[in-house]
C-alpha cells in the first residue's frame, strides 16, 4: 500500500486517522478523530487533560484497540498490523518506567534485542543516544536510583536507540527542569533531520511553539483545529495579530478613544492604568504619539507576536 | 521470546526472593531428613527402604508434617504463588510494561516468558530439594535406590513440577486480573488458605455430613460417607496432588476407594507394581494439568485483551 501525499504540501502523510473513535463503557474518549501527519515534521498534539491525546497516541501505535475507525502509520494499520508499526515507531508514555535493578545501559540494552539489534551495533548507537540526552555519565548507575528528570531523558534515548521513523512522545517535558526542558525540546526540534517524525503532546504551549511546525487541538475527544502554525496563527487572530502593552500614570476615556481610531487597530481594552491594544501592525510609534499629545506621561511600551496561547484559548474555549 | 525470558531468570538468579525460596527449600531437606533420621531405624522391614527417605513420618514428628503433606500442602503453593503474584502487575505498577509492548514482541511472548522463567526457577527448587534428601539420604542409610524406587521418584518430580505449574498459573491468572500487586498476591494466598486448609479440614467433611448422614450408625452409612467426602477432597488441588504422591511414594497404597476394615483385611498386604501406581494417579495428574493449563489459557485470553495504559 503506497503512501498517501498532501496535496497542498507534497510531503508524505506517514499518520493517518479515519473516524477513530474509542469509546470506554459509555464515554467517548476519542470521537470520529481524523488526523493527517507529513513525514518529517514535529507534530504537537495539544488538549486539556482527559482530551484524548494519550488514548490516540496508543490506538495509532497498536497498545489500545479502537472502538471504531481505523489508524495507518506508514500505510500499516495500526490495529491489525501492530508490529510492523512498532518495528518503525518508538512510544514514550507519559509516566515511563524502567527495570530499576539494572543500569541505564542495560535497559537500553535490552530494548535494543528486542528489536533485533545485535549487540555489536548496540553498543556504540547506546554509547551515542546516552551522550545526546546527557546521561553519559551515569551510565552504568542502577535506574532505581534516578531522578525523576533523569528517567525522562533517559525515556528519550529509550525512545532514540531503535532508531524510529516516528516517534511518539506523550508529555516529554513533564517533570524536567526548565534547563532541562530546553535541551529536550531543541532535541526534538532536531530529530526530522535523522528522518524522523515526531508526534508528541504538550499542556506548554511556547515548548509546542518553538519546535512544531504543525499543530492539532483536541478537545473532549475531538480535533478542534489541525494544520500548519503559520496557517493557524492566520486563521486565529482575526481580530489583530500583534498585542501592544502600553503603561501610563493615569488614563482618561478620550485617550482610549484616541488611540481606538488609529487605523490598524482592532481591540482597545483598559485595566488600571494598563492598556491591551490588538492591532494588525506594529503602531507603537502612533500609539505613543497619541499618548504624549493627550499630556499622560507614558511609563512603558511593549509588543508581543501573536502565540500559540492565543490560538490554544481561542478554540478552546470555543471547543 | 528469548530475550525476555533470559532477562527474567538473570533478574530471579539476582533476587533475594530466589534466595528465600532456596533456603526454604534447604530447609525442606533438613526436616525430611531429620524425620528420616529418627525414624527409619524403627521402621518395620520394607521393599522400599529408599522411598521411605522420603515420606516417614513416624512419631518423630506431628503427620502433618512429613514431606509429601508439606509440599502439597504448603511449599509448592507457596513457591509458586511467590514466582507468579506479580509477574505482569508489577511490570505495570512500574510502567514498563507500556514500554515492553511498544517494542515489536506479541503479547504472548511476554507472558510465556514469565511463565517459562518461573517454572525453570520452581523445578530447580524442587528437583533441588529432592536431590538433597536424595544425596544426604543415601549416605545416611547406605541403601541405593532400586530402579523402581528411582522412576517412582522422578514421576514424583514431574508431578510436584505439575503441581507447582498449576499454582504458578493461578498466581499470574491473577496478576493479569488485578492491577494492585497486594490484591493479587492476597488473591493467591486466600484461595492457598482456603483449598490447603479450610476445604479439607472443614468445608468437605461438613458438606459429606450434609449429603450422607448417620455415619456413625451403620456401616453403610459410614462408607457412602467416606465415599462423598472423598469426592468432595478431589475438588481441592492441595489434596489431588496430596492422594497422587501417597500412592506415588507408598507402593502399599492399592487403591483410593473407601473400604471397610474387613474389606482390607482381604487385600494382601503386597505393594503395587508401578505400572497399576501410575494408573491410579493418571486421572489425579491430568486434572492438574487441565487446571493448570485452563489458569494459564484464561490468563491469556485476558491478557491479550487488555488495555495496556500505565
Amino acid at each position: 500500500m503506497g503512501k498517501p501525499i498532501d496535496k497542498k504540501t507534497g510531503k508524505k502523510i506517514v499518520v493517518e486517522t479515519r473516524d477513530l473513535t474509542k469509546r470506554y463503557d459509555h464515554t467517548t474518549v476519542v470521537d470520529h478523530l481524523n488526523l493527517q501527519i507529513t513525514e518529517n515534521e514535529v507534530f504537537g498534539l495539544l488538549g486539556p487533560n482527559g482530551a484524548g491525546k494519550t488514548t490516540t497516541m496508543l490506538m495509532l501505535i497498536g497498545l489500545t484497540e479502537p472502538t471504531e475507525g481505523t489508524a495507518r502509520v506508514f500505510g500499516f494499520d495500526s490495529t491489525r498490523e501492530p508490529l510492523k508499526v512498532k518495528r518503525i515507531t518508538g512510544y514514550l508514555p507519559e509516566k515511563v518506567g524502567f527495570y530499576d535493578n539494572l543500569t541505564a545501559r542495560e535497559n537500553l540494552k535490552f530494548i535494543a534485542q528486542l528489536n533485533s539489534i545485535s549487540d555489536d551495533k548496540s553498543k556504540p548507537l547506546i554509547e551515542e543516544v546516552l551522550e545526546t540526552v546527557g546521561l553519559a555519565d551515569k551510565a552504568d548507575q542502577a535506574v532505581g536510583k534516578f531522578s525523576r528528570g533523569m528517567k525522562q531523558r533517559l525515556g528519550i534515548a529509550d525512545v532514540l536507540v531503535k532508531k524510529p521513523r516516528l516517534a511518539f512522545l506523550d508529555e516529554p517535558t513533564a517533570g524536567l527542569d526548565p534547563d532541562g526542558i530546553t535541551q529536550i525540546i531543541d532535541l526534538i526540534g532536531r530529530l526530522p533531520q535523522s528522518e524522523t517524525t515526531v508526534v508528541f503532546s504538550s499542556h506548554r504551549l511556547y515548548e509546542v511553539q518553538r519546535v512544531c511546525q504543525s499543530i492539532g487541538i483536541m478537545s473532549k475527544g475531538k480535533m478542534v483545529i489541525q494544520g500548519s502554525l503559520d496557517e493557524l496563527s492566520r486563521k486565529a487572530l482575526t481580530e489583530g495579530r500583534y498585542r501592544i502593552e502600553a503603561e501610563t500614570t493615569e488614563l482618561n476615556p478620550q485617550l482610549i478613544e484616541v488611540i481606538r481610531k488609529i487605523r490598524g487597530v482592532r481591540k482597545v481594552e483598559a485595566q488600571g492604568n494598563l492598556l491591551q491594544i490588538s492591532a494588525d501592525a506594529d503602531l507603537r510609534a502612533e500609539i505613543s504619539k497619541a499618548i504624549v499629545q493627550n499630556n499622560i506621561p507614558l511609563i512603558q511600551m511593549k509588543i508581543r507576536d501573536f502565540s500559540v496561547d492565543d490560538i490554544y484559548m481561542k478554540y478552546f474555549h470555543e471547543g | 521470546m528469548i530475550t525476555i525470558l533470559r532477562k527474567e531468570l538473570v533478574d530471579y538468579f539476582t533476587s533475594i526472593r530466589c534466595l528465600i525460596l532456596f533456603s526454604l527449600a534447604f530447609l525442606i531437606s533438613a526436616m525430611a531428613l531429620h524425620a528420616a533420621y529418627l525414624g527409619i531405624r524403627g521402621q518395620e522391614e520394607t521393599q522400599f527402604v529408599f522411598l521411605s527417605l522420603f515420606t516417614t513420618p513416624e512419631e518423630a514428628l506431628p503427620t502433618l508434617l512429613n514431606l509429601p503433606t508439606i509440599m502439597a500442602l504448603f511449599f509448592m503453593p507457596f513457591i509458586g504463588i511467590a514466582l507468579g503474584f506479580d509477574a505482569i502487575n508489577s511490570e505495570r505498577a512500574n510502567g514498563t510494561l507500556s514500554r515492553l509492548l511498544s517494542q515489536p514482541v506479541f503479547r504472548d511472548n511476554v507472558i510465556n516468558a514469565k511463565f517459562l522463567s518461573s517454572m525453570f526457577i520452581l523445578s530447580l527448587t524442587a528437583t533441588t530439594s529432592l536431590l538433597l534428601i536424595g544425596g544426604i539420604g543415601l549416605r545416611l542409610i547406605g541403601v541405593p535406590p532400586s530402579s523402581e524406587e528411582f522412576i517412582r521418584l522422578f514421576i514424583y518430580l514431574v508431578s510436584i513440577i505439575i503441581y507447582g505449574a498449576f499454582w504458578v498459573g493461578l498466581a499470574i491468572l491473577f496478576s493479569v486480573l488485578f492491577r494492585w500487586i497486594g490484591t493479587s498476591l492476597l488473591a493467591s494466598l486466600a484461595l492457598w488458605l482456603f483449598f490447603g486448609l479450610f476445604y479439607i479440614f472443614m468445608v468437605a467433611p461438613t458438606i459429606a455430613g450434609l449429603i450422607a448422614p448417620g455415619a456413625d450408625q451403620t456401616t453403610e452409612a459410614a462408607v457412602r460417607y467416606y465415599q462423598v467426602q472423598n469426592m468432595l477432597l478431589r475438588f481441592s488441588p492441595n489434596y489431588l496432588f496430596l492422594e497422587s504422591s501417597a500412592v506415588l511414594l507408598f507402593p502399599l497404597t492399592r487403591t483410593l476407594a473407601v473400604l471397610t476394615t474387613a474389606e482390607a483385611s482381604y487385600m494382601m498386604p503386597n505393594p503395587l507394581s508401578l505400572g497399576q501406581s501410575l494408573l491410579l494417579v493418571w486421572p489425579h495428574l491430568t486434572i492438574l494439568i487441565s487446571l493448570t493449563a485452563v489458569c494459564f489459557a484464561v490468563s491469556y485470553v485476558v491478557f491479550m485483551r487488555q488495555e495496556i495504559r500505565t
